[in-house]
C-alpha cells in the first residue's frame, strides 16, 4: 500500500506541482525527516534483512545450524513444494472470514451509522460495545474461546445430542472453530471503517432512491453499497491482510491443530522451534508478497484508487 | 494521473510542497544515504559463524554477594506468600542474594532467545540456567558454559548414580542435574474407565484404543514423545546402534499416521495440563510431576499415572553457567546447597519431580513418610530400570530429526 501511495504522488507531480518559495520547502523536508527515518530503520532495513535471510545456506558442522549469507534461490522453492496446503490454507481462511465478518459487520456498522443516527448517546454505545472485546488481550479472548467449545462443554454435547455433530466429532481444533475465531477476532476492524462510511450517508439520496419508486432493495444496491465501497474495501483489507498473516487462532495450542495449520504457524515453528531462519524468512516473503499482489488487484478492481 | 489536492489550505501546501520536493537532487542523495545506512543495518543481522573458543568471563562472587537464576514455572517450592522458602534458607545461610526468574517455557525458544549473547560469550543475563540436559548437552558441547569447580561442590558426591558419567560431560563439572524429569502416561481415571470399560491402561497401545479417539494427547517435547513410542516398538534409545536415522523415521510415520487419523488430538508442551483439567484429553502422555500437582489442585487422586512396560524416557534440567556469567562461585554454593539432602528434600516435596540427590528420600520421611513412598519422587531401582536417556544426537540428526518432528506438529 504504502509503495502504491508513492508511486501515486510521485507519479505526475513534476510538471503540476506549482512553484513555492524555496524556504518552505525545507520545513516540508525536515517534517517528512523522522517518517522517513521511521520507514528506513523500521520497514526497509528488516525487510532487505529478511530477503537477505531467506537466500542464507546452512551449515551444520558445529552440531548446530548456522546460516551464512548466500543465494540459495532453492529455499523459495523447497518452501512452495513442501508448505503449499499452508500458504494455500492461509489465503482461503482468510477469505472466508473476511466474508463472514462482512456479512455480520454490515448490518451493524449500518444500524450504528445510520438508524441510530437520532439517538448519540446509544451510537456512542454500540460503538464503544464493538471495541469493548479489545480492553481484554487477544489471547486471553482466544482462549476464552477455546474454554467455551471444548469437548465437555455444554455447547458440544448439546450439538451431539440434536445430532449435528456425532459422538466422537469436537469443535476446537476443526477448521470452523478456526475460521470462526479469526471472524470474531477481527470484526471490530471491520466494523469501524464501515462505520465511518456509513455514518455520512447522506438519507436524502435514500429517500430519492423511494420516490424514484425504487425497491429498497434496489435503493441498496444502487445508492448504498457504492456509496460505502470505500469503507467496505478498507474493511476487507484491514481484515484480511492480518488473517492471512494470523498464527493465534489457527494455533494447537489455540482453536486449531496438525489440521489447520497456517503459513504463520509454520514461519512460527521454523523461527522457533527448529530453527530453520532461511526458509522461515522465505515463507514471510511469500505471504508479503502474495498480500501485495493481491491487494493490489483488489483495489485495481474495486477502482478505489484513491483509498491508497 | 495525478490525484486531486486536498480541500484543507494546510494540507495543500503540505501536499505541494512534498510533490516538489520528490525528485531534487538533494532528496535522491539522501535516498541514497538511507539505503546505504539500511544495507549497513542489514549487515547486523543474526549470522555469520562461530569465532575462537571462549573464555569464562571474570568471576566477581568475592566482591559481589548474588546471582541470578533462570528456571522453568512450578519448579521451586513456594509458601502462600509467593516466598520461596529453600531459596530464603540459601540467602540467610549464605549471604547470597538470589534473583530468582521464571525465563523458560520450553528449550528450544528459551535458547533462541539466548543464543546469540551465548556464541560471543557473553552475559545472558543469568549466571545459572537450567536447560533441559539434551538443551545442556548442545550449550557444553558448544563451549557456551564455564566447568564448575567441584572442591567447591563437596555435596556434588551425592548425585544419584544415574546421572553419572554423560558422554558430553563426564564428571558431570559443566552441568549438573537440578531435577529429573520422567515421563509416562498420565489418564483420567473416571473418563478412562468411561471409555474404554477397563481401569486403567497399561501399554503405550493402549492410547491407540478407538474408543479414546479425539482424545488423546502427547507432549511437544520430541525426546518423550518419539522416545516413547521408539520404546514400544521395542528400539533401544540409549544406542546408535538401534536408534538409527531409519528406526526414527519409522516411528515419525507412526506417529504422523496417529495424527492424520485423529487419534492424538493435542501435542503440547507444558499447558497440556489444561486438556486433562478441562476433559477434553482422557490420556496423555506427560511428565510424572504435574500428575501430583493435577491431582493436588483437583483434591482427589482424579489421575493416574503409569509407566509402560517398554519403558519411558528420563532426563533432568541441569544447573548451567554461560561463558558471560560473573557469579560462578556464587553458583557452586548454590548447587552445593541444593544437593544437601535436607535442601533437596524440601524441594521435592514441593515439585514433586524426580531428585537427583542420594539421601533425600531418608530426609523426606521426616518431613512426609507418604511422600518418601512416593516412586515419582523416590523410584525404586526396579522403577528406573525402565526409565532410559535419549542418545545425544549429531548436528544433522537433531536438525533432520527435530524438522521431521515439527512437520507433524503442521501436518505438513
Amino acid at each position: 500500500m504504502a509503495f502504491a501511495a508513492f508511486s501515486h504522488g510521485g507519479g505526475g507531480s513534476k510538471k503540476s506541482a506549482a512553484p513555492v518559495s524555496k524556504g518552505s520547502g525545507k520545513v516540508a523536508l525536515l517534517l517528512l525527516l523522522p517518517g522517513l527515518f521511521y520507514l528506513a530503520v523500521f520497514f526497509i532495513a528488516p525487510l532487505f534483512s529478511l530477503i537477505a535471510t531467506s537466500l542464507q545456506t546452512m551449515d551444520i558442522s558445529s552440531g548446530f545450524p548456522i546460516y551464512n549469507y548466500g543465494f540459495q534461490v532453492s529455499n523459495y522453492i523447497d518452501v512452495v513444494s513442501q508448505y503449499g496446503p499452508q500458504i494455500f490454507r492461509s489465503f482461503f481462511y482468510a477469505l472466508l472470514a473476511t466474508i463472514a465478518a462482512l456479512i455480520i459487520s454490515y448490518p451493524l456498522a449500518y444500524f450504528i451509522g445510520v438508524k441510530a443516527r437520532r439517538w448519540p448517546l446509544l451510537q456512542g454505545l454500540m460503538l464503544t460495545l464493538v471495541i469493548a472485546p479489545f480492553f481484554i488481550s487477544f489471547l486471553l479472548r482466544t482462549f476464552a474461546w477455546k474454554q467455551i467449545f471444548s469437548n465437555e462443554s455444554w455447547i458440544v454435547s448439546g450439538l451431539q445430542q440434536i445430532g449435528l455433530l456425532s459422538p466422537d466429532q469436537y469443535l476446537v481444533g476443526t477448521p470452523f472453530m478456526v475460521i470462526f475465531g479469526l471472524t470474531y477476532n477481527f470484526i471490530p476492524f471491520m466494523t469501524l471503517p464501515l462505520y465511518t462510511t456509513l455514518e455520512r450517508l447522506d438519507v436524502r439520496y435514500l429517500e430519492a432512491g423511494a420516490d424514484l419508486y425504487a425497491s429498497p432493495r434496489k435503493t441498496f444496491m444502487k445508492v448504498t453499497l457504492p456509496l460505502s465501497m470505500p469503507g467496505i474495501v478498507s474493511g476487507t483489507l484491514l481484515t484480511f491482510i492480518p488473517i492471512a498473516g494470523d498464527y493465534v487462532n489457527a494455533s494447537g495450542l489455540f482453536l486449531g491443530s496438525t489440521e489447520t495449520s497456517m503459513l504463520g504457524n509454520v514461519v512460527e515453528s521454523k523461527f522457533l522451534k527448529s530453527y530453520e531462519y532461511p526458509t522461515a524468512s522465505a515463507l514471510s516473503v511469500i505471504l508479503m508478497g502474495a498480500i501485495l499482489l493481491l491487494v493490489t488487484l483488489y483495489v485495481r478492481k474495486s477502482g478505489t484508487d484513491d483509498l491508497l | 494521473m495525478n490525484k486531486p489536492l486536498p480541500e484543507d489550505p494546510m494540507m495543500r501546501e503540505l501536499v505541494v510542497m512534498a510533490r516538489r520536493h520528490q525528485m531534487t537532487r538533494r532528496a535522491a542523495l539522501a535516498g541514497a544515504g538511507a539505503t546505504a545506512a539500511t544495507l549497513a543495518l542489514a549487515a547486523c543481522a543474526p549470522g555469520g559463524s562461530t569465532g575462537a573458543a571462549l573464555t569464562p568471563a571474570t568471576d566477581l562472587s568475592e566482591s559481589e554477594k548474588n546471582l541470578i537464576w533462570h528456571n522453568w514455572s512450578l519448579y521451586m517450592d513456594e509458601d502462600d506468600n509467593g516466598n520461596y522458602p529453600t531459596l530464603q534458607n540459601f540467602e540467610k545461610q549464605s549471604g547470597i542474594k538470589v534473583e530468582y526468574k521464571i525465563e523458560i517455557d520450553d528449550n528450544d525458544s528459551y535458547f533462541s532467545k539466548v543464543q546469540k549473547q551465548l556464541a560471543q560469550g557473553q552475559d545472558i543475563g543469568a549466571d545459572v540456567s537450567c536447560p533441559t540436559e539434551w538443551m545442556a548437552a548442545r550449550w557444553v558441547n558448544l563451549g557456551y558454559t564455564q566447568q564448575f569447580d567441584l572442591a567447591n561442590i563437596p555435596n556434588h558426591k551425592n548425585m544419584a548414580a544415574a546421572y553419572n558419567n554423560p558422554a558430553y560431560d563426564p564428571d558431570r563439572s559443566h552441568a549438573i542435574p537440578y531435577q529429573g524429569i520422567l515421563a509416562g502416561i498420565t489418564y483420567n481415571k473416571v473418563e478412562y474407565k468411561k471409555a474404554t470399560g477397563k481401569d486403567a491402561p497399561t501399554s503405550l497401545e493402549d492410547l491407540w484404543n478407538p474408543a479414546l479417539k479425539g482424545r488423546v494427547g502427547v507432549l511437544s517435547e520430541m525426546r518423550d514423545t518419539i522416545g516413547l513410542i521408539l520404546l514400544a516398538n521395542g528400539i533401544d534409545i540409549t544406542s546408535e546402534s538401534s536408534l538409527t536415522e531409519a528406526a526414527f523415521m519409522d516411528a515419525i510415520d507412526f506417529f504422523a499416521g496417529k495424527v492424520a487419523d485423529g487419534q492424538i488430538a493435542r501435542i503440547k508442551g507444558n499447558s497440556y495440563s489444561e486438556d486433562l483439567e478441562n476433559g477434553d484429553t482422557i490420556a496423555a502422555i506427560a511428565w510424572s510431576g504435574d500428575t501430583v500437582q493435577l491431582n493436588l489442585s483437583a483434591e482427589s487422586e482424579k489421575y493416574g499415572f503409569f509407566i509402560p512396560e517398554s519403558g519411558t524416557t528420563i532426563s533432568a534440567d541441569c544447573f548451567v553457567t554461560p561463558m558471560g556469567a560473573t557469579h560462578k562461585r556464587n553458583v557452586e554454593e548454590l548447587i552445593n546447597f541444593y544437593y544437601d539432602p535436607k535442601n533437596a528434600a524440601e524441594l521435592a516435596a514441593w515439585v514433586n519431580y524426580v531428585t537427583p540427590v542420594v539421601g533425600a528420600q531418608e530426609e523426606a520421611m521426616k518431613i512426609d513418610p507418604a511422600l518418601a513412598e512416593n516412586q515419582l519422587i523416590f523410584p525404586s531401582e526396579e522403577f528406573m530400570k525402565n526409565a532410559h536417556g535419549f542418545r545425544s544426537l549429531t548436528g544433522e540428526e537433531s536438525v533432520l530429526f527435530s524438522k521431521a518432528f515439527q512437520d507433524v506438529m503442521l501436518g505438513a
